[in-house]
C-alpha cells in the first residue's frame, strides 16, 4: 500500500506532502472525487496533520505511512575501520559508500587506510589500492597486517620506463639507457623533474578511468582511491559529475570507496568526511625519546635544536593521530567529533 | 538400437562451411589439386542443382552460374573432423574413428544419461549443428546398419532393430561405396575392385540394397566371392562387428588461412570471434574449459631488398594465461584484442592458428556466506584493460622477496581466489585486530636533496624537487646502517635516518638515506 503511495506520486511528479489527498482517489476507487479532480481541488496540508487528516477521511488509512516518511533507503552496514577509536567515532566504515580521509603528510592517513585495509582482508574481502603517486610501501603493508594475496594495487603513477628495481636486469638495462643515472640508489628511477600539471592529469586520468573499470567489474569489499600526493590544484579537476558517478557505481553494493586526500575534494558525495591531524596540534611521536624531542620542539621552536643523548639511541616509535568528524551523512549528531589514537612503528615491537 | 552413426554428408564442403559460416547460402564447390588441373571434388547441394558435379575441372564449372569456389583445406577439415569426434565423445566413451566423416557410438548405458535414444539422437544432431556440422544420424541395432542409414537418411532416423533389412531396402547400391573419401584411401587394386562390383551388379540390375539383399547366398557367393557376401549382409543390415574404439587425443586447435592477408586488427578480431566460438563450443561438449590461449600468427614478409620477393613467413606468437579456467569465447577474444592492441604483430597476417590447452572448469559453488569476490572472468577483463591504460607490470598483486634490499618486492598476477581461504595455515591471533602500525608513505622515484652536515649529522634538508621538503632538522634518530648483495653487481648500501621537518605549522616525518655508494642523500617516504 505504502509503495503504491510513493510510486503514484512520484510517476505524477508530485510533492509528497500532498499524498495524503492522493492517497483515497488512487488506491481507493469507491472515493467519489477520483472522477472529478476539478470539483474539489487538493488544499495544501501541514505535515503534522497529515495522520489526522488521513484517520478522519478513512479509518481504513489510519495504519498508512506518509510517503515522505519511508524508510526507503536502508541505513548502509557499518564495518570496522580496524582502528577502534575511530569506529567509536564513526560508527566504522559504510559499505555502499563514498568515505573521505583528508589529512595533510605525516598525519596518519596512510596508517589509517592500511589498518582498514588490515580489517577488510581479515573479513576476507578483496581490496584495490588505486594508487595515484605509487606511494604504496608494501612492507609496511604486511606490518599493518594486511593479506597482499588479496591487495590488488594499482600504480597509476608509476614510472613507465622503469618500474621495478628489484630486478637487477631490468635496473641494469635502463642504467645502459640511461648512462647519465649514476650509481645512486635513487638513479634506479627515471630523472623526477617531469612533475608538470600535465603528467599529473595523465596520472589522474589513468586513476578515474581504472576506478571506474574497477567499480563496474565489482565483487571489492575495500576500494582505495588514494590521491594523497596529489597536488590540491590536480586533485581538484576531478568534476564533481565523477564522484557522483563513483557514489552511484557503488550504491547498493557491499564495496566501500575510500578516498585518501590532502584535502575535502568530492563535496556532498561522500558520506564520511574524515580529517586527520590538525595544523594547531602537530602530530608527535607517541612515547619514548622521540616524543619527548617532539614536544620539546613545538615549545621552543628553536631550528637545530641541541640533542642531549646521541641519534642513534633514539627511535622513531610511532605517531599520535588526531581525527576529526567533519561531516557524517549517517549519524546527523554524532556524540563526538574527535578521536585519537597512536600508530607504532613496525620495529617498536 | 545401442549403436548410433554421425555421418557428415560433402564433408569437404563441410568443413569449410564451419570455418566460413557466410558462406551457407551460397553455391560451393571445393577445388583440388595444382593448377592448370584442379578438379572440383565436392559440391554442396545448392551448386549440384546449379550442375556443378565432382570431377569437373575448374574452368568447366566456371562456365556456369556464379558460385564460390574455396582450394581444399586440410587444417579445417582436420579441425571439422576434431569437432565431429568431440561431438561423439560428448555421449559416449567407445567412439569408433569410421572415417574423416563417420563417427560410431556405442549408446549401451547411455540411456540413463541421456534420457531415451530418440532423445538421445536429437541431442547428438543439435550438439553437431552447434559445432558448426551438419550432419545426419542413425541409430540402430549394428554399427554397420547405423552407418548406411546415416549415409542413406538426412537428418534422425531411428531403425528398430529387426526392421534393418525393411528400412535400408529403398537405398541404392551406391549408399555402400557413398564415401568418397574412403574410397580414396583405398590404394589401387581395391579401388579398383570396389568399381568392378559396382558395376557387376549394376549389369545385374541390381539398384538398391533391397534387390542386393533378396539375391541367394549361394550363388552370390559362387560369383563375387568374400566381398559378395558381406554386401549381401550389410544390405540386410545383419552384419554384426564389434566397434574398434579410439581415444580421441585432448587437443583442441582451430586454424584458418587467408586468401588475402589482413593488415587491420578489426577483421582479424572477427576471425578470432570466429574460432574462439568453434574451440569454446567443443571445449564445451567435452566438459573442459581452458587456462591457456595460444594464438600463433603466419606473418606475410618481404625481402627488405625487393619488396615484390616474398621471403620465409614468420611466426607471430602470444600466449594468454589466464589465473583460472574459463570458457567465455567474449572474454577471451576481449582479451587478445586487448592484448593485440598492446603488441601489434607488425606485418599482414596470412594464417591463424588458435589452440586451447584443456583444463577442469573450475568449481562455481561458493559458501554461502563467503565474502563477495570479483568474478574471475570479469576481472580479467579488467585488469586487462587497466594494463592496457597503465602498464602490464603496473597492475597486480604484490610479492614480497626474500631480501633486504629496499624495494624487495615484485609484481605478480592477482588471482582472487575464494578457495585459497581454505588452504590458508591458521596462524594463531591471525585473524585478532592489531593496534595501527606506522606506515612508510614512499616517494617513487626516491627524491635527491641537499642535506646540510654538522659533527656527521643532518641539520638541514633542501629538495629542490618538493618545497614542502626542506628546512632544518628539529629531530632526528640514525643512522642505521644496512647493506646487501655485495657480491652481485648490483650491491647497495646506505644509512638511514628519520627525521623531522616543519611542514607549515605541523611537523611531518622522514625517511632519509644516505647512499654509501653513490654517496648521494635522498628521501626516501614520509612516515604517514
Amino acid at each position: 500500500m505504502s509503495s503504491a503511495v510513493v510510486s503514484t506520486s512520484a510517476a505524477l511528479g508530485r510533492p509528497f506532502l500532498f499524498d495524503a489527498k492522493a492517497v483515497p482517489e488512487v488506491s481507493l476507487p469507491s472515493q467519489p472525487s477520483k472522477g472529478h479532480p476539478r470539483a474539489r481541488p487538493p488544499q495544501p496540508i501541514h505535515p503534522t496533520d497529515f495522520s489526522a487528516d488521513l484517520a478522519s477521511s478513512d479509518p481504513r488509512l489510519a495504519h498508512l505511512t506518509p510517503a515522505s516518511r519511508l524508510d526507503i533507503r536502508p541505513a548502509p552496514e557499518m564495518v570496522s575501520s580496524g582502528v577502534p577509536s575511530i569506529d567509536t567515532l564513526t560508527g566504522g566504515l559504510p559499505r555502499g559508500c563514498l568515505t573521505e580521509i583528508c589529512g595533510s603528510a605525516s598525519s596518519g592517513r596512510t596508517t589509517l587506510l592500511l589498518s582498514a585495509l588490515a580489517a577488510a582482508t581479515r573479513r576476507e574481502e578483496f581490496c584495490v589500492v588505486i594508487d595515484a603517486s605509487d606511494a604504496l610501501d608494501p612492507h609496511s603493508a604486511v606490518a599493518a597486517g594486511v593479506e597482499l594475496d588479496r591487495l590488488l594495487w594499482v600504480r597509476c603513477g608509476a614510472s613507465q620506463n622503469f618500474r621495478n628495481p628489484a630486478k637487477p636486469a631490468l635496473a641494469k638495462k635502463f642504467r645502459q639507457k640511461n648512462p647519465s643515472a649514476g650509481d645512486q640508489p635513487g638513479a634506479n628511477y627515471p630523472d623526477p623533474g617531469q612533475s608538470d600539471s600535465r603528467q599529473f592529469e595523465n596520472c589522474l586520468e589513468q586513476v578515474l578511468r581504472a576506478t571506474d573499470l574497477l567499480l563496474e567489474s565489482g565483487g571489492f569489499g575495500l576500494v582505495v582511491l588514494d590521491l594523497g600526493d596529489l597536488p590540491q590544484p590536480a586533485a581538484r579537476h576531478i568534476p564533481l559529475t565523477t564522484w557522483f558517478r563513483f557514489r552511484r557505481a557503488i550504491e547498493h553494493t557491499s564495496t566501500i570507496l575510500l578516498a585518501l586526500e590532502q584535502r575535502p575534494i568530492a563535496g556532498s558525495c561522500s558520506s564520511l568526511l574524515l580529517q586527520l591531524g590538525s595544523p594547531n596540534d602537530p602530530i608527535l611521536p607517541a612515547e619514548g625519546f622521540a616524543a619527548e624531542r617532539g614536544k620539546k620542539i613545538c615549545r621552543t621552536d628553536q631550528p637545530g635544536f641541541d640533542f642531549p643523548s646521541p641519534t642513534h639511541a633514539q627511535l622513531l616509535t610511532g605517531l599520535d593521530i588526531t581525527a576529526e568528524l567533519i561531516r557524517s551523512r549517517l549519524e546527523r549528531k554524532p556524540a563526538r567529533s574527535t578521536a585519537a589514537f597512536a600508530s607504532k612503528t613496525a620495529w617498536a615491537g | 538400437m545401442p549403436f548410433a552413426c554421425i555421418y557428415v554428408p560433402n564433408f569437404p564442403v563441410a568443413a569449410t562451411l564451419r570455418a566460413e559460416p557466410e558462406l551457407k547460402a551460397h553455391a560451393v564447390a571445393i577445388l583440388e589439386g595444382k593448377p592448370p588441373l584442379e578438379t572440383i571434388i565436392a559440391v554442396n547441394e545448392k551448386a549440384a542443382r546449379m550442375g556443378i558435379a565432382p570431377g569437373m575441372t575448374k574452368s568447366q564449372a566456371e562456365l556456369g552460374s556464379e558460385f564460390v569456389l574455396r582450394p581444399r583445406s586440410p587444417l579445417q577439415e582436420s579441425a571439422a573432423h576434431a569437432a565431429l569426434l568431440d561431438c561423439a565423445q560428448s555421449f559416449s566413451p567407445c567412439v569408433e574413428d569410421a572415417a574423416c566423416d563417420t563417427a560410431l557410438l556405442d549408446l549401451v548405458g547411455m540411456e540413463s544419461l541421456f534420457g531415451s535414444f530418440p532423445e538421445i539422437s536429437r541431442a547428438i544432431y543439435h550438439r553437431a549443428t552447434t559445432l558448426g556440422l551438419a550432419a545426419s544420424v542413425a541409430l540402430a541395432s549394428n554399427p554397420d546398419a547405423a552407418v548406411l542409414t546415416a549415409r542413406g537418411f538426412p537428418g534422425v532416423t531411428l531403425i528398430p532393430a529387426g526392421k534393418e533389412a525393411e528400412r535400408l531396402g529403398s537405398l541404392p547400391m551406391e549408399v555402400l561405396f557413398a564415401n568418397r573419401i574412403e574410397k580414396d584411401r583405398l590404394n589401387g587394386d581395391q579401388k579398383k575392385t570396389a568399381d568392378r562390383l559396382l558395376e557387376t551388379l549394376d549389369r545385374w540390375g541390381i539398384r538398391n540394397l533391397q534387390a542386393l539383399a533378396a539375391l541367394p547366398e549361394v550363388a552370390l557367393s559362387e560369383r563375387l566371392g568374400q566381398e559378395g557376401l558381406r554386401l549381401r549382409q550389410l544390405a540386410r543390415g545383419a552384419a554384426a562387428r564389434t566397434l574398434v574404439p579410439v581415444e580421441a587425443p585432448l587437443v583442441f586447435e582451430e586454424a584458418v588461412e587467408l586468401e588475402h592477408p589482413i593488415v587491420l586488427l578489426e577483421p582479424l578480431a572477427f576471425l578470432l570471434n570466429r574460432l574462439l566460438d568453434q574451440l569454446c563450443a567443443r571445449l564445451g561438449s567435452r566438459a573442459l574449459a581452458t587456462q591457456e590461449l595460444c594464438l600463433t600468427l603466419e606473418l606475410e614478409s618481404f625481402s627488405p631488398r625487393n619488396r615484390q620477393a616474398k621471403i620465409n613467413k614468420q611466426k607471430f606468437l602470444r600466449t594468454l594465461r589466464l589465473p583460472q579456467p574459463m570458457l567465455d569465447p567474449k572474454v577471451f577474444l576481449k582479451l587478445l584484442q586487448l592484448d593485440l592492441n598492446a603488441h601489434p604483430p607488425g606485418a599482414p597476417i596470412v594464417k591463424i592458428h588458435l589452440a586451447a590447452a584443456p583444463a577442469h572448469p573450475r568449481s562455481a559453488q561458493g559458501g554461502l556466506f563467503l565474502p563477495p569476490s570479483p568474478e574471475p572472468e570479469k576481472l580479467e577483463l579488467t585488469l586487462a584493460r587497466i594494463a592496457s591504460i597503465i602498464g602490464e607490470n603496473n597492475v597486480g598483486a604484490v610479492e614480497l622477496l626474500d631480501t633486504h634490499r629496499p624495494e624487495g618486492f615484485r609484481m605478480r598476477r592477482f588471482m582472487a581466489e575464494t578457495s585459497r581461504k581454505l588452504e590458508r595455515e591458521k596462524v594463531p591471533g591471525r585473524d585478532e585486530e592489531k593496534s595501527a602500525v606506522t606506515a612508510l608513505r614512499r616517494f617513487r622515484p626516491a627524491l635527491r636533496v641537499h642535506v646540510t652536515l654538522e659533527n656527521s649529522q643532518p641539520v638541514r634538508v633542501a629538495c629542490p624537487k618538493k618545497k614542502d621538503l626542506q628546512g632544518d632538522v628539529l629531530w632526528k634518530a640514525g643512522p642505521w646502517r644496512a647493506s646487501g648483495d655485495w657480491w652481485e653487481c648490483e650491491a647497495w648500501s646506505r644509512d638511514e635516518w628519520d627525521l623531522a621537518l616543519r611542514n607549515g605549522e605541523a611537523i611531518s616525518f622522514y625517511r632519509l638515506v644516505y647512499d654509501r655508494l653513490g654517496g648521494n642523500w635522498f628521501v626516501e617516504g614520509t612516515y604517514d
